[in-house]
């Protein structure tokens, strides 16, 4: 791995760092507005969770 | 007696309660597994066979970290044979040996002991096979391998069929989800309420249709692809948490094995997909027509991203779990004082380990989930056009 690759690595980390923070925190807002729709939030954020993950994975596998 | 009548399952219960907490990961070296292998045969490999001048030496001194970084790799692809550890000093492997299937001018079946783990050549009916780098090579005698100027080996590589590690461990797991759903079905023929291990499966199996099927595909198709959603997940759940044990299987680690299932996703999607779903993806409506046009190749991609997108989640998730994992344990071997390094490796392995149990639930879930929403959104009718097209444009 070249050092540019590792800077891309971390770039990568750094964008799904921060979209799982936007996604979780938005989560925990809507839970507590709304306690009693808990489980469905809980599965959306799970869904978006993986979708921005696997995101992440593609361009750290494409990278290496 | 409650309790003999079902034998199997108890003891396919306890199994699976324990696969998670047996231990931590696939440990780097670990003695401590010497009983787990007492059954099995040992390898002597009284010959060491090496190339030096082409092969490189693998079983040289290295530095620490090299080591780690080959056993990591080592570990990450599958193998033709079950080795549980390795004792460095004597060259022993401990483990046993699987069939190879080969398909060059006709059937060729032996058992992988004969490649000696890469370190001889093995001779079946006047041929020469060498096991360089987990993929069996045809050499000669010798056991020469040639190479191109990318240090790429030349030689012809036989059509390998071989059960493999990897392909030992899907067959447990389908012969143990076999004996699990049977024996679940069985009990429901007394009574409604589910006996022995199937109290466990049966919560799962509702949480998949009620909070999984009925939701994404809805209440009147969802009962033709339960049969795939409920495989798919509990096959992919239990590869993963037999990757966590020390027999140190990484099967949804391997992209080959993920390809597949998304492909499985792929196909039954595509092929109960309704009218709607292709208006909508090769003449989208609602739109001008050049939009259309526009739109045509970027629905018909849009269509084999999601599956891609889902293989690579599921095969770069348990890899990053597995790597991290040994990377974890493997700081024992590689720091300089071993007391101060050990407490802190093993408390970040069980942290990590922990967190890994809970991804081998999620990425089950997550497998499933999506493969059901990419179903979903193939057979349900779009009454209103507007609203479809926001849900398959969310869905990348």
């Amino acid at each position: 791995m070249g050092s540019l690759n590792l800077i891309g690595a971390g770039l990568v980390v750094i964008g799904a760092g921060l979209g799982l923070g936007k996604i979780g925190g938005s989560a925990m807002d809507a839970i507590a507005r709304q306690p009693e729709a808990a489980g469905k939030i809980q599965t959306a954020m799970i869904i978006i969770a993986a979708l921005l993950e696997g995101l992440a994975f593609a361009a750290l596998i494409l990278g290496k | 007696m409650v309790i003999s009548k079902k034998p199997v399952r108890i003891i396919l219960a306890t199994f699976a309660g324990l696969l998670s907490s047996i231990a931590f990961a696939n440990p780097v070296v670990d003695t401590t597994h010497v009983a787990t292998a007492v059954t099995h045969e040992a390898h002597a490999t009284t010959e060491v066979a090496h190339n030096e001048a082409s092969h490189g030496d693998e079983h040289a001194t290295q530095d620490p970290k090299d080591k780690v970084t080959a056993y990591i790799e080592h570990h990450l692809q599958d193998s033709h044979d079950f080795v549980f550890f390795s004792d460095e000093k004597e060259g022993k492997h401990y483990g046993f040996s699987l069939p190879v299937i080969l398909l060059d001018n006709g059937l060729k079946v032996f058992s992988s002991s004969k490649l000696h783990h890469g370190e001889a050549v093995a001779e079946v009916d006047g041929n020469f096979y060498k096991l360089y780098h987990g993929k069996i090579y045809k050499t000669d005698a010798a056991g020469t391998i040639n190479y191109d100027e990318h240090h790429h080996p030349t030689n012809v590589k036989p059509l390998d069929f071989s059960i493999t590690k990897n392909v030992v461990s899907m067959l447990f797991t389908s012969i143990l989800l076999f004996l699990m759903f049977t024996g679940l079905a069985r009990s429901y023929k007394k009574g409604a309420i589910p006996t022995g291990f199937g109290r466990v499966l049966e919560p799962l199996i509702i949480f998949i249709r009620d909070e999984i099927a009925i939701p994404n595909i809805g209440e009147k198709k969802y009962r033709k692809y339960m049969g795939y959603l409920l495989t798919v997940f509990f096959f992919i759940w239990l590869l993963n948490l037999l990757g966590m044990t020390p027999l140190g299987i990484n099967v949804t680690g391997n992209i080959a094995v993920t390809v597949c299932l998304a492909l499985f996703t792929y196909f039954i999607t595509q092929f109960s997909a309704n009218k709607e779903y292709w208006g909508h993806i090769f003449w989208m409506p609602g739109v001008p027509v050049p939009m259309k046009i526009i739109l045509m190749p970027i629905e018909i991609l849009g269509t084999l991203t999601k599956p891609f997108a889902l293989l690579i989640r599921l095969f770069a998730n348990i890899t990053a779990g597995h790597v991290v994992i040994m990377s974890l344990i493997a700081m024992i071997f590689v720091g300089k004082n071993i007391y101060a390094d050990m407490p802190i490796s093993l408390g970040l392995t069980l942290f990590i380990s922990v967190i890994e149990i809970l991804v081998a639930f999620l990425q089950a879930f997550i497998f499933t989930m999506l493969s059901s929403l990419f179903i979903g959104m193939a057979v349900q009718d779009h009454h209103h056009d507007e609203h479809g097209h926001e849900e398959e444009n969310v869905i990348i």
